[in-house]
Protein backbone atom coordinates (compact mmCIF):
# COMPACT_ATOMS: atom_id res chain seq x y z
CA UNK A 1 0.00 0.00 0.00
CA UNK A 2 0.75 3.66 -1.01
CA UNK A 3 1.44 6.08 1.72
CA UNK A 4 0.77 9.92 1.44
CA UNK A 5 3.62 12.39 2.40
CA UNK A 6 1.09 13.52 4.72
CA UNK A 7 1.16 9.82 6.61
CA UNK A 8 5.25 9.68 6.23
CA UNK A 9 5.75 13.12 7.94
CA UNK A 10 3.07 12.15 10.99
CA UNK A 11 4.39 9.31 11.36
CA UNK A 12 7.82 10.48 11.65
CA UNK A 13 6.51 13.44 14.12
CA UNK A 14 4.89 10.93 16.60
CA UNK A 15 8.08 8.60 16.89
CA UNK A 16 10.34 11.63 17.33
CA UNK A 17 7.67 12.88 19.97
CA UNK A 18 7.17 9.45 21.30
CA UNK A 19 10.95 8.76 21.39
CA UNK A 20 11.67 12.65 23.62
CA UNK A 21 9.00 11.70 26.07
CA UNK A 22 10.75 8.76 26.74
CA UNK A 23 13.66 10.42 27.53
CA UNK A 24 12.07 12.67 30.19
CA UNK A 25 11.39 16.00 27.80
CA UNK A 26 9.19 17.97 25.80
CA UNK A 27 8.90 19.38 22.01
CA UNK A 28 8.21 22.93 23.63
CA UNK A 29 10.90 22.36 26.83
CA UNK A 30 8.05 21.81 29.12
CA UNK A 31 7.98 19.33 32.41
CA UNK A 32 5.26 16.57 31.89
CA UNK A 33 2.89 17.97 34.77
CA UNK A 34 3.58 21.67 33.17
CA UNK A 35 1.08 23.54 31.76
CA UNK A 36 1.47 26.65 29.09
CA UNK A 37 0.93 30.17 30.76
CA UNK A 38 -2.29 31.12 30.96
CA UNK A 39 -3.40 34.55 30.41
CA UNK A 40 -7.01 35.64 31.25
CA UNK A 41 -8.85 38.92 30.04
CA UNK A 42 -12.22 39.77 31.61
CA UNK A 43 -15.16 41.50 30.71
CA UNK A 44 -13.66 41.97 27.38
CA UNK A 45 -17.24 42.28 26.12
CA UNK A 46 -19.02 44.51 28.02
CA UNK A 47 -22.12 44.37 26.60
CA UNK A 48 -22.27 40.57 27.22
CA UNK A 49 -23.44 39.82 30.98
CA UNK A 50 -20.06 38.44 32.11
CA UNK A 51 -16.71 37.15 29.36
CA UNK A 52 -13.46 36.09 29.30
CA UNK A 53 -10.83 35.82 27.08
CA UNK A 54 -7.98 33.11 27.39
CA UNK A 55 -4.85 32.57 25.89
CA UNK A 56 -3.50 28.67 26.65
CA UNK A 57 -0.01 29.08 24.61
CA UNK A 58 -0.99 29.93 21.45
CA UNK A 59 -4.50 28.80 21.63
CA UNK A 60 -7.04 31.29 21.81
CA UNK A 61 -10.57 31.37 23.17
CA UNK A 62 -13.41 33.76 24.12
CA UNK A 63 -16.36 32.84 26.04
CA UNK A 64 -19.41 35.38 26.51
CA UNK A 65 -22.05 34.97 29.42
CA UNK A 66 -25.76 35.82 28.59
CA UNK A 67 -28.05 35.62 31.37
CA UNK A 68 -32.01 35.61 30.35
CA UNK A 69 -35.49 35.06 31.46
CA UNK A 70 -36.82 31.97 30.87
CA UNK A 71 -39.15 28.89 32.06
CA UNK A 72 -37.78 26.52 33.86
CA UNK A 73 -37.41 23.01 32.74
CA UNK A 74 -40.77 20.75 34.26
CA UNK A 75 -38.78 18.41 36.35
CA UNK A 76 -36.67 21.04 37.88
CA UNK A 77 -38.96 23.96 38.97
CA UNK A 78 -36.95 25.61 41.87
CA UNK A 79 -33.70 25.75 39.51
CA UNK A 80 -31.92 28.04 37.11
CA UNK A 81 -30.75 26.71 33.40
CA UNK A 82 -27.07 26.51 32.50
CA UNK A 83 -26.40 25.73 29.05
CA UNK A 84 -23.33 25.54 26.93
CA UNK A 85 -22.18 25.81 23.35
CA UNK A 86 -19.24 25.74 21.48
CA UNK A 87 -17.93 27.09 17.80
CA UNK A 88 -15.10 25.69 16.53
CA UNK A 89 -14.88 28.91 14.20
CA UNK A 90 -13.28 28.21 10.60
CA UNK A 91 -11.15 31.61 11.32
CA UNK A 92 -9.10 29.29 13.96
CA UNK A 93 -7.82 26.12 11.94
CA UNK A 94 -7.57 25.09 8.23
CA UNK A 95 -9.15 22.12 9.56
CA UNK A 96 -12.41 23.60 10.89
CA UNK A 97 -15.29 23.96 8.80
CA UNK A 98 -18.49 25.96 9.26
CA UNK A 99 -21.96 24.59 9.50
CA UNK A 100 -23.57 22.31 11.89
CA UNK A 101 -22.08 21.52 15.37
CA UNK A 102 -19.21 18.80 14.53
CA UNK A 103 -19.12 15.76 17.19
CA UNK A 104 -16.09 17.37 18.33
CA UNK A 105 -17.26 20.57 19.02
CA UNK A 106 -20.27 19.32 20.66
CA UNK A 107 -18.08 16.95 22.98
CA UNK A 108 -15.81 20.19 23.65
CA UNK A 109 -18.99 21.65 24.75
CA UNK A 110 -20.38 18.79 27.17
CA UNK A 111 -16.78 18.44 28.85
CA UNK A 112 -16.32 21.94 29.76
CA UNK A 113 -20.52 22.07 30.97
CA UNK A 114 -19.86 18.50 32.72
CA UNK A 115 -17.24 20.42 34.77
CA UNK A 116 -19.02 23.25 35.87
CA UNK A 117 -22.27 21.65 36.51
CA UNK A 118 -21.07 18.69 38.60
CA UNK A 119 -18.90 20.69 40.28
CA UNK A 120 -22.15 23.03 41.23
CA UNK A 121 -20.26 26.13 40.82
CA UNK A 122 -23.58 28.32 40.09
CA UNK A 123 -25.81 27.55 43.00
CA UNK A 124 -29.23 27.24 40.21
CA UNK A 125 -31.25 27.27 42.95
CA UNK A 126 -30.84 31.10 43.77
CA UNK A 127 -31.91 31.90 40.15
CA UNK A 128 -35.58 31.53 40.27
CA UNK A 129 -37.49 34.59 39.97
CA UNK A 130 -40.99 32.57 40.32
CA UNK A 131 -40.96 28.96 41.28
CA UNK A 132 -42.63 26.94 38.60
CA UNK A 133 -42.71 29.72 36.14
CA UNK A 134 -39.82 31.50 35.92
CA UNK A 135 -35.72 31.42 36.05
CA UNK A 136 -32.14 33.03 34.99
CA UNK A 137 -31.10 31.37 31.96
CA UNK A 138 -27.13 31.22 31.93
CA UNK A 139 -25.78 30.36 28.34
CA UNK A 140 -22.30 30.05 27.91
CA UNK A 141 -21.14 30.42 24.25
CA UNK A 142 -17.24 29.61 23.24
CA UNK A 143 -15.60 31.25 20.64
CA UNK A 144 -12.84 29.56 19.38
CA UNK A 145 -10.53 32.18 17.63
CA UNK A 146 -7.28 30.39 17.35
CA UNK A 147 -6.88 26.48 17.60
CA UNK A 148 -2.95 25.45 18.76
CA UNK A 149 -4.18 22.86 21.11
CA UNK A 150 -5.80 22.19 24.27
CA UNK A 151 -9.57 23.45 24.00
CA UNK A 152 -10.82 21.72 26.33
CA UNK A 153 -8.55 23.42 29.11
CA UNK A 154 -8.52 26.42 27.83
CA UNK A 155 -12.65 27.20 27.25
CA UNK A 156 -13.22 25.97 30.66
CA UNK A 157 -10.85 28.32 32.22
CA UNK A 158 -12.34 30.88 30.66
CA UNK A 159 -16.21 29.88 30.99
CA UNK A 160 -15.25 29.78 34.82
CA UNK A 161 -13.16 33.15 34.64
CA UNK A 162 -16.36 34.99 32.65
CA UNK A 163 -18.79 33.18 35.44
CA UNK A 164 -16.77 34.36 38.01
CA UNK A 165 -17.33 38.27 36.17
CA UNK A 166 -20.79 37.83 35.71
CA UNK A 167 -23.56 39.99 36.61
CA UNK A 168 -27.42 38.94 36.46
CA UNK A 169 -29.63 41.71 34.75
CA UNK A 170 -32.01 41.74 37.33
CA UNK A 171 -32.57 45.28 36.72
CA UNK A 172 -34.68 44.59 33.59
CA UNK A 173 -37.20 43.16 35.97
CA UNK A 174 -37.33 46.20 38.51
CA UNK A 175 -34.72 45.04 41.37
CA UNK A 176 -30.79 45.05 41.36
CA UNK A 177 -28.33 43.55 39.41
CA UNK A 178 -26.53 41.05 41.50
CA UNK A 179 -23.53 38.80 41.05
CA UNK A 180 -24.00 35.32 39.52
CA UNK A 181 -24.16 33.08 43.03
CA UNK A 182 -20.92 31.09 43.55
CA UNK A 183 -20.19 27.97 45.24
CA UNK A 184 -16.93 26.33 43.84
CA UNK A 185 -14.34 26.69 41.60
CA UNK A 186 -13.52 23.94 39.33
CA UNK A 187 -10.36 23.78 37.16
CA UNK A 188 -9.84 20.93 34.53
CA UNK A 189 -6.79 19.83 33.28
CA UNK A 190 -6.37 17.84 29.94
CA UNK A 191 -3.72 14.93 29.36
CA UNK A 192 -2.25 13.83 25.68
CA UNK A 193 -0.82 9.72 26.11
CA UNK A 194 2.05 10.16 23.94
CA UNK A 195 3.86 6.79 23.68
CA UNK A 196 3.82 5.69 27.58
CA UNK A 197 3.98 9.37 28.52
CA UNK A 198 0.95 11.83 29.98
CA UNK A 199 1.69 15.30 29.25
CA UNK A 200 -0.75 17.93 30.58
CA UNK A 201 -1.82 21.20 28.53
CA UNK A 202 -0.82 19.45 25.17
CA UNK A 203 0.11 21.70 22.38
CA UNK A 204 -1.31 21.29 18.85
CA UNK A 205 1.93 19.49 17.81
CA UNK A 206 1.26 16.86 20.30
CA UNK A 207 -2.19 16.41 20.47
CA UNK A 208 -1.93 15.71 16.55
CA UNK A 209 0.30 12.30 17.93
CA UNK A 210 -1.64 11.89 20.88
CA UNK A 211 -2.95 8.27 20.97
CA UNK A 212 -5.90 9.03 23.87
CA UNK A 213 -6.71 12.07 25.62
CA UNK A 214 -7.98 12.60 29.34
CA UNK A 215 -9.32 15.70 30.97
CA UNK A 216 -10.11 15.69 34.97
CA UNK A 217 -11.95 18.46 36.39
CA UNK A 218 -11.49 19.00 40.31
CA UNK A 219 -12.76 21.44 42.67
CA UNK A 220 -10.98 23.69 45.39
CA UNK A 221 -10.91 20.82 48.28
CA UNK A 222 -9.28 18.40 46.18
CA UNK A 223 -12.20 16.33 44.74
CA UNK A 224 -12.61 15.00 41.11
CA UNK A 225 -15.90 16.56 39.53
CA UNK A 226 -15.67 15.13 36.26
CA UNK A 227 -14.09 13.18 33.55
CA UNK A 228 -13.56 12.25 30.47
CA UNK A 229 -11.16 9.58 28.35
CA UNK A 230 -10.96 10.40 24.79
CA UNK A 231 -9.66 9.40 21.34
CA UNK A 232 -9.50 5.78 19.91
CA UNK A 233 -5.89 4.66 22.69
CA UNK A 234 -6.00 3.34 26.04
CA UNK A 235 -4.98 4.23 29.41
CA UNK A 236 -3.90 2.64 32.29
CA UNK A 237 -4.77 2.34 35.50
CA UNK A 238 -1.54 4.57 36.40
CA UNK A 239 -1.67 6.67 33.93
CA UNK A 240 -5.44 7.66 35.46
CA UNK A 241 -4.04 8.18 38.69
CA UNK A 242 -1.18 10.18 38.01
CA UNK A 243 -2.95 12.49 35.92
CA UNK A 244 -5.72 12.86 39.21
CA UNK A 245 -3.05 13.86 41.06
CA UNK A 246 -1.88 16.57 38.67
CA UNK A 247 -5.16 17.59 37.75
CA UNK A 248 -5.28 18.20 41.39
CA UNK A 249 -2.10 19.77 42.10
CA UNK A 250 -2.18 22.35 38.85
CA UNK A 251 -6.15 23.09 39.49
CA UNK A 252 -4.50 24.44 42.77
CA UNK A 253 -1.94 26.28 41.12
CA UNK A 254 -4.09 27.75 38.51
CA UNK A 255 -6.91 28.65 40.93
CA UNK A 256 -4.64 30.70 42.46
CA UNK A 257 -2.31 32.42 40.63
CA UNK A 258 -4.74 33.26 37.54
CA UNK A 259 -8.05 33.10 38.90
CA UNK A 260 -6.87 34.98 42.22
CA UNK A 261 -8.91 32.57 44.52
CA UNK B 1 -42.82 13.94 47.34
CA UNK B 2 -39.23 13.58 45.58
CA UNK B 3 -38.28 16.41 43.47
CA UNK B 4 -36.52 15.17 40.41
CA UNK B 5 -33.02 16.22 40.16
CA UNK B 6 -32.52 17.51 43.42
CA UNK B 7 -30.98 15.61 46.54
CA UNK B 8 -33.52 14.12 48.44
CA UNK B 9 -34.41 12.28 51.92
CA UNK B 10 -34.91 9.32 50.36
CA UNK B 11 -32.72 6.83 51.58
CA UNK B 12 -30.62 4.87 48.96
CA UNK B 13 -29.08 2.34 51.42
CA UNK B 14 -30.47 1.03 54.67
CA UNK B 15 -29.49 -0.26 58.16
CA UNK B 16 -27.83 -3.61 56.63
CA UNK B 17 -25.81 -1.82 53.84
CA UNK B 18 -28.12 -3.31 51.13
CA UNK B 19 -29.93 -1.22 48.36
CA UNK B 20 -33.16 -0.16 47.33
CA UNK B 21 -33.23 -2.99 44.41
CA UNK B 22 -31.71 -5.26 47.63
CA UNK B 23 -28.54 -5.98 46.33
CA UNK B 24 -25.04 -5.45 48.08
CA UNK B 25 -22.25 -2.44 47.27
CA UNK B 26 -20.55 -4.44 45.31
CA UNK B 27 -23.27 -6.59 43.72
CA UNK B 28 -24.20 -6.42 39.57
CA UNK B 29 -27.46 -6.64 38.28
CA UNK B 30 -28.66 -9.76 36.52
CA UNK B 31 -27.14 -9.33 33.05
CA UNK B 32 -28.19 -11.86 30.43
CA UNK B 33 -26.41 -11.89 26.69
CA UNK B 34 -27.74 -13.05 23.22
CA UNK B 35 -25.73 -13.58 20.14
CA UNK B 36 -27.18 -13.45 16.67
CA UNK B 37 -30.36 -12.29 16.90
CA UNK B 38 -30.66 -10.18 13.86
CA UNK B 39 -31.19 -11.42 10.68
CA UNK B 40 -30.04 -8.95 7.91
CA UNK B 41 -27.29 -7.65 10.23
CA UNK B 42 -23.45 -9.13 9.61
CA UNK B 43 -23.18 -9.65 13.54
CA UNK B 44 -25.74 -8.66 16.52
CA UNK B 45 -26.21 -8.91 20.16
CA UNK B 46 -29.17 -7.78 22.60
CA UNK B 47 -27.89 -7.43 26.44
CA UNK B 48 -30.54 -7.29 29.48
CA UNK B 49 -28.75 -5.53 32.18
CA UNK B 50 -31.15 -5.04 34.78
CA UNK B 51 -34.11 -2.83 33.23
CA UNK B 52 -31.94 -1.67 30.59
CA UNK B 53 -32.99 -3.49 26.96
CA UNK B 54 -30.48 -2.82 24.39
CA UNK B 55 -29.94 -4.31 20.69
CA UNK B 56 -26.52 -4.53 19.05
CA UNK B 57 -25.74 -4.55 15.03
CA UNK B 58 -23.03 -4.54 13.56
CA UNK B 59 -22.42 -4.03 9.65
CA UNK B 60 -18.84 -4.33 7.63
CA UNK B 61 -15.96 -3.66 7.04
CA UNK B 62 -18.18 -2.29 4.37
CA UNK B 63 -16.63 0.70 1.51
CA UNK B 64 -17.06 3.91 3.88
CA UNK B 65 -18.89 6.39 2.22
CA UNK B 66 -19.24 9.28 1.75
CA UNK B 67 -15.90 9.25 0.56
CA UNK B 68 -14.18 11.19 2.53
CA UNK B 69 -14.76 9.58 5.39
CA UNK B 70 -12.53 6.53 4.20
CA UNK B 71 -9.11 6.19 6.04
CA UNK B 72 -6.42 4.96 3.40
CA UNK B 73 -4.97 3.07 6.25
CA UNK B 74 -7.36 1.63 8.63
CA UNK B 75 -11.02 1.32 9.23
CA UNK B 76 -13.19 3.86 10.78
CA UNK B 77 -15.74 2.47 13.21
CA UNK B 78 -19.11 4.20 12.89
CA UNK B 79 -20.96 4.05 16.26
CA UNK B 80 -24.41 5.26 16.88
CA UNK B 81 -26.08 5.20 20.08
CA UNK B 82 -29.55 5.63 19.95
CA UNK B 83 -32.74 5.70 22.30
CA UNK B 84 -35.89 4.48 21.52
CA UNK B 85 -38.42 7.75 22.32
CA UNK B 86 -40.58 5.18 24.64
CA UNK B 87 -37.59 4.15 26.22
CA UNK B 88 -36.99 6.45 29.64
CA UNK B 89 -40.18 7.98 31.93
CA UNK B 90 -40.76 10.69 29.79
CA UNK B 91 -40.76 10.86 26.24
CA UNK B 92 -37.74 11.14 24.57
CA UNK B 93 -37.65 13.31 21.10
CA UNK B 94 -36.64 10.67 18.82
CA UNK B 95 -33.19 11.55 16.74
CA UNK B 96 -29.77 12.27 17.92
CA UNK B 97 -29.19 14.64 20.77
CA UNK B 98 -26.45 16.28 22.11
CA UNK B 99 -25.62 13.58 24.39
CA UNK B 100 -26.28 10.84 22.35
CA UNK B 101 -23.90 12.46 20.01
CA UNK B 102 -20.79 12.32 22.83
CA UNK B 103 -21.59 8.40 23.87
CA UNK B 104 -21.88 7.58 20.13
CA UNK B 105 -18.14 8.91 19.92
CA UNK B 106 -16.53 7.60 23.33
CA UNK B 107 -17.64 4.29 21.97
CA UNK B 108 -16.91 4.49 18.68
CA UNK B 109 -13.33 5.58 20.39
CA UNK B 110 -13.38 2.07 22.96
CA UNK B 111 -14.12 0.11 20.72
CA UNK B 112 -11.39 1.05 18.02
CA UNK B 113 -8.31 0.08 20.56
CA UNK B 114 -9.66 -3.40 20.22
CA UNK B 115 -10.42 -3.89 16.49
CA UNK B 116 -7.94 -4.79 14.61
CA UNK B 117 -8.90 -1.34 11.97
CA UNK B 118 -5.56 -1.61 9.98
CA UNK B 119 -6.51 -5.08 8.67
CA UNK B 120 -9.72 -2.67 6.32
CA UNK B 121 -8.32 0.35 4.63
CA UNK B 122 -10.97 2.60 3.63
CA UNK B 123 -13.94 0.73 4.90
CA UNK B 124 -16.36 1.42 7.83
CA UNK B 125 -17.45 -1.01 10.39
CA UNK B 126 -20.70 0.75 11.73
CA UNK B 127 -22.22 -0.25 14.94
CA UNK B 128 -25.81 0.68 15.56
CA UNK B 129 -26.63 0.51 19.29
CA UNK B 130 -30.54 0.67 20.34
CA UNK B 131 -31.39 1.22 23.63
CA UNK B 132 -34.96 -0.04 23.93
CA UNK B 133 -35.53 0.41 27.56
CA UNK B 134 -33.58 2.52 29.63
CA UNK B 135 -32.63 2.15 33.17
CA UNK B 136 -29.09 3.75 33.99
CA UNK B 137 -25.73 2.15 32.83
CA UNK B 138 -26.85 2.33 28.69
CA UNK B 139 -23.65 3.22 27.43
CA UNK B 140 -21.96 0.13 29.23
CA UNK B 141 -24.05 -1.90 28.50
CA UNK B 142 -24.58 -1.30 24.73
CA UNK B 143 -20.46 -0.86 24.74
CA UNK B 144 -20.71 -4.54 25.92
CA UNK B 145 -22.90 -6.07 23.53
CA UNK B 146 -21.52 -3.96 20.26
CA UNK B 147 -18.18 -6.22 21.22
CA UNK B 148 -19.87 -9.41 21.03
CA UNK B 149 -21.87 -7.90 17.89
CA UNK B 150 -18.47 -7.82 16.19
CA UNK B 151 -17.01 -10.84 17.29
CA UNK B 152 -20.77 -12.18 15.57
CA UNK B 153 -19.57 -10.17 12.54
CA UNK B 154 -16.46 -11.93 12.60
CA UNK B 155 -14.35 -9.06 13.02
CA UNK B 156 -10.86 -9.48 13.93
CA UNK B 157 -9.88 -7.83 17.66
CA UNK B 158 -7.63 -8.09 20.42
CA UNK B 159 -9.57 -8.93 22.95
CA UNK B 160 -13.60 -8.11 23.80
CA UNK B 161 -14.37 -4.91 25.08
CA UNK B 162 -16.32 -4.79 28.78
CA UNK B 163 -17.75 -1.83 30.17
CA UNK B 164 -19.72 -1.35 33.75
CA UNK B 165 -19.90 1.53 35.80
CA UNK B 166 -19.84 2.13 39.39
CA UNK B 167 -20.72 5.42 41.79
CA UNK B 168 -21.16 7.15 45.06
CA UNK B 169 -24.87 6.84 46.55
CA UNK B 170 -25.23 7.93 49.94
CA UNK B 171 -21.82 8.38 50.36
CA UNK B 172 -20.88 4.94 49.70
CA UNK B 173 -18.56 3.54 46.60
CA UNK B 174 -21.13 1.25 44.80
CA UNK B 175 -21.06 -0.67 41.26
CA UNK B 176 -23.47 -0.73 38.76
CA UNK B 177 -25.93 2.25 39.76
CA UNK B 178 -29.34 1.75 38.62
CA UNK B 179 -32.27 4.62 38.08
CA UNK B 180 -32.87 5.96 41.05
CA UNK B 181 -29.44 5.82 41.85
CA UNK B 182 -27.46 7.53 38.99
CA UNK B 183 -30.64 10.31 39.81
CA UNK B 184 -29.95 10.93 43.57
CA UNK B 185 -26.47 9.73 44.12
CA UNK B 186 -23.43 11.48 44.10
CA UNK B 187 -21.53 10.38 41.43
CA UNK B 188 -21.28 8.02 38.13
CA UNK B 189 -18.46 6.47 36.67
CA UNK B 190 -18.67 4.51 33.17
CA UNK B 191 -15.47 2.48 32.31
CA UNK B 192 -14.78 0.00 30.06
CA UNK B 193 -11.26 -2.25 29.89
CA UNK B 194 -9.81 -4.46 27.53
CA UNK B 195 -9.89 -7.70 30.13
CA UNK B 196 -6.59 -9.44 28.99
CA UNK B 197 -4.54 -6.14 29.81
CA UNK B 198 -6.68 -3.85 31.72
CA UNK B 199 -6.29 -1.33 29.83
CA UNK B 200 -8.76 1.53 30.05
CA UNK B 201 -10.87 2.34 26.78
CA UNK B 202 -13.45 4.13 28.05
CA UNK B 203 -13.86 6.41 30.94
CA UNK B 204 -16.45 9.58 31.77
CA UNK B 205 -17.03 10.56 35.55
CA UNK B 206 -19.91 13.42 36.52
CA UNK B 207 -20.05 14.07 40.42
CA UNK B 208 -18.33 14.55 43.70
CA UNK B 209 -15.36 11.96 44.62
CA UNK B 210 -12.10 12.16 46.29
CA UNK B 211 -8.94 10.24 44.95
CA UNK B 212 -9.75 7.48 47.48
CA UNK B 213 -13.31 6.92 46.79
CA UNK B 214 -12.47 6.50 42.67
CA UNK B 215 -9.67 4.31 43.30
CA UNK B 216 -12.56 2.65 44.98
CA UNK B 217 -14.67 2.77 42.48
CA UNK B 218 -12.26 1.55 39.73
CA UNK B 219 -11.65 -1.49 42.06
CA UNK B 220 -15.36 -2.24 41.73
CA UNK B 221 -15.73 -1.68 38.01
CA UNK B 222 -12.49 -3.80 37.21
CA UNK B 223 -13.43 -6.77 39.27
CA UNK B 224 -17.13 -6.81 37.96
CA UNK B 225 -15.68 -6.24 33.79
CA UNK B 226 -13.93 -10.08 34.64
CA UNK B 227 -17.19 -11.58 35.44
CA UNK B 228 -19.30 -10.07 32.38
CA UNK B 229 -16.60 -10.90 30.33
CA UNK B 230 -17.44 -14.44 31.31
CA UNK B 231 -21.02 -13.51 30.30
CA UNK B 232 -19.97 -12.34 26.75
CA UNK B 233 -18.06 -15.73 26.03
CA UNK B 234 -20.47 -17.99 26.96
CA UNK B 235 -22.96 -16.29 24.88
CA UNK B 236 -21.17 -16.99 22.29
CA UNK B 237 -20.50 -20.33 22.84
CA UNK B 238 -24.14 -20.78 23.02
CA UNK B 239 -24.91 -19.50 19.75
CA UNK B 240 -22.08 -22.27 18.41
CA UNK B 241 -22.89 -25.01 20.31
CA UNK B 242 -26.79 -25.02 19.39
CA UNK B 243 -25.73 -24.10 15.79
CA UNK B 244 -23.68 -27.70 16.44
CA UNK B 245 -26.36 -29.61 17.90
CA UNK B 246 -28.91 -28.09 14.87
CA UNK B 247 -26.10 -29.87 12.33
CA UNK B 248 -26.49 -32.83 14.74
CA UNK B 249 -30.06 -33.55 13.92
CA UNK B 250 -30.08 -32.91 10.30
CA UNK B 251 -27.24 -36.03 10.46
CA UNK B 252 -29.75 -38.04 12.21
CA UNK B 253 -32.99 -38.30 9.90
Amino acid sequence: MSKSADEIVYGLKREYLAKICAEGSRIDGRKFDETREAIVNTNFVPRAEGSAEVRLGNTRVLVGIKIEQGEPFPDTPNSGILTTNAELLPMASPTFESGPPSEDAIELARVVDRGIRESKMIDLEKLVIKEGEKVWVVFIDMHILDYDGNLIDACSLAAVAALLEAKVPASKIGSEDFPLPINHVPITVTFAKIGSTMVADPNLEEEEVESARLSVATNENGAVVAMQKGLGGSITREDLFSAVDTSIKVGKDIRKRVLGR
Amino acid sequence: MIELGTQSDIKLINEEGLRIDGRKFNELRPIKIEVGVLNRADGSAYIEWGGNKVLVAVYGPREAFPKHTQNPSRAIINARYNMAAFSVDDRKRPGPDRRAVEISKVIGEALECAVFTEQFPRTSIDVYIEVLQADAGTRVAGLTAASVALVDAGIPMRDMVVGCAAGKVDGKVVLDLNKEEDNFGQADLPMAIIPRTQEIVLLQMDGNMTREELEEAVELSKKATMYISDLQKEALLAKYKSQEQEKEGEHGE
